[in-house]
């Protein structure tokens, strides 16, 4: 198991030093420094082993989390669990940097006491971290003996992600579908590969301890549904109207992994989604479809080389998508030369810049409706070298936002039943977003 | 107020972590003035000091000496307080005892105080104090805390046992809380349970044997109800637990995996890595044709894409862990090669890994989008990556045929690049496709001998000198060419050395008119201004084979290289089966076994996948080297002779028969100026070269097949001794099974193609076909029939083609053989002539079977019955082998052949020289016994045969000969 954990600023000076095992001497923190963070060359794995002790480094901003083992431990769980780690820092006092976790160094040794213990981690769920661990010390001197209670059985329960007797006057949800499409395109324009990675993230103000049903256009759960003679649930959907493009019914997923505290036995015998929320923001699902994606954007380039000191280069984009929608925040950056000495742009819409310092030329439009294209051509000077090593052409790559989900996923229903309280599935007022993100999105030149 | 402090708090410490200069400077005044705030009568004041006392222990400064003060401060109600002084306790308690004492009245009260949080934490905290005299006196409230009414009590004392347990095993157990916590395995709480089972997994670690954990059909079920239950880090640890567990038959096992798929789908990668390592493992006892299988494994394919789209340090972990499950199972993932495709942004360890996978999955189908990737990626800027892609492009041209000629290509376009570790690293492929197929693609080496010049990396260079050597018939200035190299002779690494040697000794015996100066000079550089050893014996081994007999010179010098193997870098299967059995933790990410980087006990413990127990009936899938006669290969054998007067026997045996064994007689008499020193080394070095030699020599023999990988292949090195480990834990490996030939072409057939195999599975002796209708019409009413054999083999039953067979279609059918039929002496004795009829005509061909189908499996025999059988053959009817170029220890060597029904019946080592006595029992009642000579270090063995019936002896040689080197 982790024999210890050791946060450290960008010059190597140790922040946070927790030593959990016997194994693990005071040198390892020194080791770690010198042969990782003090390394000449670049990280070449996130796993180290030095002198028969294995370290784990995760990296946020300029902060080196590292977890150190003598042992064989699980290693998808040591860094599930910086993860982890680093979340729960973020929800207790923000961004990770070394001024917060100066700022709040015993609160995050009180953490590091609660949440791994001799090395293995414990319940690690903020929520109930709260109940008794906060910036302001630990509560626990004037508790009632019923809240000390609650507060243990809550952090060893069934349900450690909720606590009991929760009201709100107003019950509300919030739900937004997020999706990331990732393409990679020959200069031909072939699909190289193409998937949508997504996420269902919710929040929840709900009294009491509801229980929620979540269903989608699952191809699965339709067909199944087609199949069985029980139809159109989904036509009841008051939630379905995101305005998607195409008149898909249902996608194929290829896959979904699901927050905690969803039953996951349930889904794999029915397929279905049902869990008790946490409270506020948590992200209930993910999921990564890879057939019938709709591109929102189609990056056409043309790159010629003039002579030895000169390319020009043209790129034609192309929306692909209703022409009531509005795609937003989109930026081209097409790569230039390592020698490239000046460049002459020309759009048609919106503005473009060389930028040397990043080495490319970044052409920025804020909005731009469907089935629209745009042009942009630059004339890049370059200056004569005896590198005889050709220039690698790195890839064109985009950015942008639309409003609507690229994956053809739509949210069929949204069930809130609280058999205790008496509110029931109606009064609950619940909100649906989607939004489609460029992940990487590349084409290449 | 609490702001405030903060502020004043933080400006200290910052200006401490950042300011050591002054630092250094007050160090004494500093602990001073923190003595007197920590006995200050002020609480606010205290708590101020002990923060700064922490501070201070956390950046590395020897706050030791403040012990009794803080200590002090632990006598109070403020929880915060006291948990640093806690923190602070942990820290030093050890290198103060005597004080850390004080300390053990207070943990004592809060081990009883009415509020839970404050009696876990205390029992939390005793633990990790590692004073003996604290220990003692925490074992009564660890006692009440197990039992305590509270689940967040109960959950930490049961982490406390494995704490307690690793300071002081014998206490824990005199103790009895080992049957407590065992208990704690019903526990009600989901995460009580998963702390009981994580502490008791780690304390069963260190006792191999000891049946803690005591896995049983009933635990196992209360273990997968608290799965569904307990947090995402309970269920690792119980997923990781269950993982240990052998299921009884394949009921169970199936039942199991339904009750654990379901976390393929958990958020928590290292939950979804678990469940595959659990499914992994527990699908080796599942029938292949059970339609499960076939939906298990097609569940494990989203999960595992899935993990590529984690974190990129996570991916890394999933990757490693793919590049196992890719070669253990390859369909899982054949159809997912477009997720490996690596992305401009991904950091080089994971681009690293990627293209790894991908060569693992490149097949004829894909081939042509991997080598557009793979060209893109030559491109690239990381010089590791590139390389690698560069090799990734040759490992294709090996693997895939049909796609050698555009690797070839590719290859050519990137030496023009002139790129200069380009142009190197293509050079040091190209070689190896020129191994691969011989003859085809030899027109590039005028290409490659314009960028002579350029290359500077010994690999390149000893790669570049093998490609001259090799074929210096066909380039006119091959001695120009090589001359040049010699002129820095004494500058070159060993390896380049090595290959100047032999290329030019290559050289002369092609051309020897006009190279006969070169090859004295290389000779004479080699043996006599050398300090390498190496360099020189192998200087020594040409001059005298070229000056004894340059025929036969030309014979080992040029002798035909055997094939190289398509794949490269594969793990070591009973590696591979190890570290499945790790799935997700560092040994599958570092790809060598926990023994190789864990210290002391822990670990030590070899793990292994489960056999097949099939409830019953023996159709066996096509799988090699699972089953093992269908028993569990639990028992080893023990080989090694323990009776000292059996010893005598041996050593008697040994010396009766005149010439048993030996290096063979030295063919010449060698005069070499009083060389008297090496003369019989040399006879045995000579021995030893003739095998490595003739390909490329010692040097380079093993360069072509293994590529460095960085941690894969295990070639010798700090590891080696740990595959011998591996070796000798003697899990008998399959039966032997040779590659499917043709038997019969469609030309000859008019369109039915017939190749196959023979095997041994079960006790059965199976005749494996494949029909392949390369006609247009269909063919229908298949039927086959033999004709009289050595050994009575006949088809026992009709052969099994139910369907007609298509245009285009192959069907794999599998013939069981009984060994009743008539008999007749065949030559060779193996031979067998068949008969395949079918709608359109009879057609006949013949075909040889390993005679080791024929070994039985109950061909093991007393000691002392093997001596005397031994004696009482005639020396006549021995027979005497040699097996060249074999690179096993004995007890690999040893575990191989019984896979085939040859059993070790007794090893003994003389000087360095092991001796293995094995019988083999045939079908017909025949036994042959032998002896297996091998020398440490030297690839060749000696083999001595005697059986009563000393024809069999030449078909069982070639069957040591296939099974160990298979």
């Amino acid at each position: 198991m982790i024999g210890g954990l050791f946060i450290y600023n960008h010059k190597g000076e140790v922040l946070i030093s927790r030593v959990y095992r016997d194994d693990i001497g005071r040198n390892a923190v020194d080791a770690f420094r010198v042969n990782v963070i003090h390394a000449r060359q670049q990280v070449r794995s996130p796993v180290t082993n030095i002198a028969r002790t294995s370290f784990f480094h995760v990296k946020r901003s300029n902060i080196w989390l590292a977890a150190v083992t003598k042992q064989n431990v699980n290693a998808a769980m040591v860094f599930e669990f910086l993860y982890k780690m680093c979340d729960v820092m973020a929800s207790y006092f923000g961004k990770i940097s070394e001024e917060n976790i100066k700022n709040n160094f015993v609160l995050i040794y009180e953490l590091l006491d609660e949440i791994l213990d001799f090395g293995y981690p414990q319940n690690s769920e903020t929520g109930a971290l709260k109940t008794f661990i906060t910036q302001q010390g630990i509560k626990g001197q004037f508790q009632t003996k019923e809240e000390q209670s609650q507060i243990t059985s809550q952090v060893t329960g069934q349900i450690g992600w909720r606590r009991e007797g929760i009201k709100y006057r107003r019950n509300e949800l919030f739900l937004d579908v997020l999706e990331s499409v990732n393409l990679l395109m020959s200069p031909q324009g072939q699909v190289l590969s193409a998937h949508v990675s997504g996420r269902v993230v919710m929040k929840s103000y709900l009294s009491g301890m509801p229980e929620c049903k979540f269903g989608m256009n699952d191809k699965i759960v339709i067909d199944k549904a087609g199949k069985g003679g029980v139809t159109n649930e989904a036509g009841k959907s008051d939630l379905g109207g995101g305005g998607s493009t195409s008149g898909k019914q249902s996608i194929a997923i290829d896959d979904c992994t699901f927050n905690q505290c969803v039953r996951l036995s349930k889904f794999d015998s029915e397929r279905s989604i049902s869990f008790i929320p946490p409270d506020g923001d948590y992200e209930l699902m993910r999921y990564r479809t890879t057939k019938d994606i709709i591109l929102p954007f189609r990056v056409i380039p043309l790159v010629r080389e003039v002579g030895r000191t000169k390319l020009e280069v043209k790129v034609v984009i192309k929306s692909n998508f209703k022409p009531s929608l509005l795609a937003q925040k989109i930026e081209v950056r097409i790569p230039t030369p390592l020698n490239t000495s000046g460049v002459q742009v020309i759009c048609m819409k919106g503005k473009a810049k060389y930028k040397a310092s990043e080495n490319a030329i970044v052409w920025k439009i804020k909005r731009m409706a469907g089935m629209k294209e745009s042009q942009i051509s630059a004339e890049i000077e370059l200056l004569p070298t005896n590198d005889k090593k050709k220039w690698a052409r790195p890839p064109i790559s985009m950015n942008f936002e639309v409003p609507f989900a690229p994956s053809g996923l739509k949210v069929r229903y949204l069930k809130v039943f609280e058999s205790k309280l008496n509110y029931s599935d109606h009064d609950v007022v619940k909100w649906v977003r989607y939004i489609g993100r460029s992940g990487i999105y590349e084409t290449r030149c | 107020m609490e702001w405030a402090n903060q502020l004043c708090e933080n400006r200290q410490f910052g200006s401490k972590m950042t300011d050591s200069k002054y630092f250094t400077t007050t160090k004494k005044g500093e602990i001073f003035e923190l003595k007197a705030e920590l006995n200050s009568d002020k609480k606010e004041k205290k708590k101020e000091a002990v923060k700064k006392v922490i501070a201070s222990m956390t950046v590395g400064k020897d706050v030791s000496a403040l012990f009794p003060d803080v200590v002090n401060c632990m006598q109070t109600d403020n929880l915060e307080l006291k948990k640093l002084v806690y923190l602070y306790l942990m820290n030093y308690a050890k290198s103060q005892p005597d004080m850390a004492i004080m300390a053990v009245n207070t943990f004592v009260k809060d081990c009883e105080d009415p509020n839970p949080l404050i009696r876990a934490l205390a029992v939390r905290t005793m633990g990790c104090i590692r004073v003996d005299k604290i220990t003692e006196y925490l074992c009564e409230p660890l006692r009440k805390c197990l039992k305590d009414e509270d689940p967040y009590v109960r959950k930490t004392a049961a982490v406390c046992v494995a704490k307690l347990h690793d300071i002081n095993a014998q206490l824990v157990e005199d103790q009895g809380f080992l049957d407590t916590l065992k208990d704690l395995i019903s526990d009600s709480n989901p995460m009580v349970v998963a702390n009981a089972v994580a502490a008791l997994s780690e304390i069963a670690e260190s006792h191999p044997n000891s049946n803690l954990l005591d896995l049983n059909p009933q635990s196992i079920n209360k273990l997968l109800t608290a799965l569904n239950e307990c947090t995402e880090w309970g269920q690792i640890f119980i997923l990781d637990c269950l993982a240990n567990y052998t299921p009884r038959d394949d009921r169970e096992s199936q039942s199991i995996c339904e009750r654990v798929t379901p976390r393929l789908s958990h958020a928590n990668s290292a939950v979804v890595l678990s469940a595959v390592k659990v499914l992994m493992k527990f699908m080796e006892m599942l029938p292949k044709d059970l339609d499960y299988y076939g939906t298990l494994l097609k569940k494990l394919a989203p999960p595992l894409v899935t993990l590529l789209s984690a974190e990129p340090e996570l991916q890394y972990v999933a990757l490693r862990n793919i590049n196992l499950i890719v070669q253990k199972r390859p369909e899982i993932l054949k159809h997912e090669m477009k997720v490996f495709f690596v992305k401009y942004n991904d950091p080089i360890y994971v681009k690293l890994e990627k293209l790894d996978i991908m060569i693992r999955l490149a097949s004829q189908a894909n081939i042509a989008q991997v080598l557009a990737e793979l060209k893109e990626y030559a491109t690239e800027v990381d010089v590791d990556f590139v390389r690698k892609a560069v090799r990734a492009i040759g490992r294709c041209a090996i693997k895939v045929e049909q796609s050698a000629e555009r690797c070839v290509s590719t290859l050519l376009d990137l030496i023009q690049t002139k790129v200069n570790y380009v142009v190197q690293e293509a050079i040091v492929v190209i070689k190896d496709i020129f191994r691969k197929y011989p003859n085809k693609y030899e027109s590039v080496i005028a290409t490659l001998c314009e960028n002579l010049d350029s290359l500077d990396e010994p690999e390149a260079r000893a790669a570049m000198i093998w490609i001259v050597g090799e074929y210096a018939e066909r380039i006119d200035n091959a001695d120009e060419l090589l001359e040049s190299f010699l002129e820095g002779f004494h500058d070159e690494s060993t390896q380049v050395q090595l290959q100047l040697l032999t290329a030019i000794v290559k050289l002369f015996l092609k051309k020897p008119t006009e190279t006969q100066e070169l090859v004295q000079q290389v000779l004479s550089l080699a043996t006599q201004d050398s300090d390498n050893p190496d360099l020189r014996d192998r200087g020594y081994i040409y001059w005298r084979l070229l000056s004894t007999d340059p025929v036969a010179a030309k014979e080992v010098v040029l002798a035909e290289k055997p094939l190289i193997s398509e794949e490269t870098d594969l793990i070591e299967p009973t590696l591979l089966e190890e570290l499945i059995c790790h799935i997700g933790t560092l040994a599958s990410v570092y790809h060598k076994p926990p023994s190789a980087f864990v210290e002391g006990s822990r670990g030590v413990m070899h793990k292994r996948l489960p056999a097949r127990t099939g409830s019953g009936e023996g159709t066996e899938s096509p799988d090699v080297g699972n089953v093992a006669g269908g028993s569990a290969p639990e028992a080893a054998p023990s080989i090694i002779p323990s009776q000292g007067d059996l010893l005598g026997d041996l050593l008697n045996l040994d010396l009766a028969p005149p010439t048993t064994t030996g290096p063979p007689p030295p063919t010449s008499g060698m005069q070499m100026g009083g060389m008297d020193l090496l003369g019989g080394g040399l006879d045995s070095l000579l021995g030893g070269d003739i095998g490595g030699s003739p390909a490329m020599g010692a040097g380079f023999g093993a360069a072509p097949a293994v590529m460095p990988a960085s941690l894969n292949a295990p070639v010798g090195g700090g590891l080696g001794d740990l595959f011998d480990l591996g070796g000798g834990v003697g899990m008998p490996m399959g039966a032997y099974i040779p590659p499917k030939t043709v038997w019969l072409p469609a030309m000859k057939a008019k369109g039915l193609e017939i190749s196959g195999t023979f095997a041994r599975r079960a006790g059965v002796i199976q005749m494996e076909l494949v029909l392949t209708n390369k006609a247009m019409s269909v063919m229908t009413d298949f039927a086959i029939q033999f004709n009289r054999n050595s050994f009575g083999l006949a088809p026992a039953g009709p052969l099994q083609v139910l369907t007609p067979l298509g245009p285009n279609q192959t069907i794999e059918v599998s013939l069981p053989l009984s060994t009743v039929g008539p008999v007749m002496k065949m030559d060779p004795l193996n031979n067998l002539q068949v008969a395949v009829k079918n709608n359109i005509d009879v057609f006949y061909f013949s075909c040889q079977y390993p005679i080791s189908m024929l070994f039985v499996e109950d061909g093991k025999m007393e000691r002392q019955v093997f001596l005397a059988t031994w004696k009482d053959i005639p020396n006549d009817n021995e027979s005497q082998f040699q097996i060249q170029d074999c690179h096993l220890n004995s007890d690999a060597a040893s575990n191989k052949l019984q896979g085939s029904n040859i059993f070790t019946i007794a090893k003994r080592t003389v000087e360095g020289q092991d001796m293995l006595y094995m019988a083999i029992k045939l079908s017909n009642g025949i036994w042959v016994l032998a002896e297996l000579k091998m020398q440490a270090g030297n690839p060749n063995y000696t083999i001595s045969l005697k059986c009563r019936a000393p024809e069999v002896s030449q078909c069982v040689f070639q069957c040591y000969e296939a099974v160990l080197k298979n």
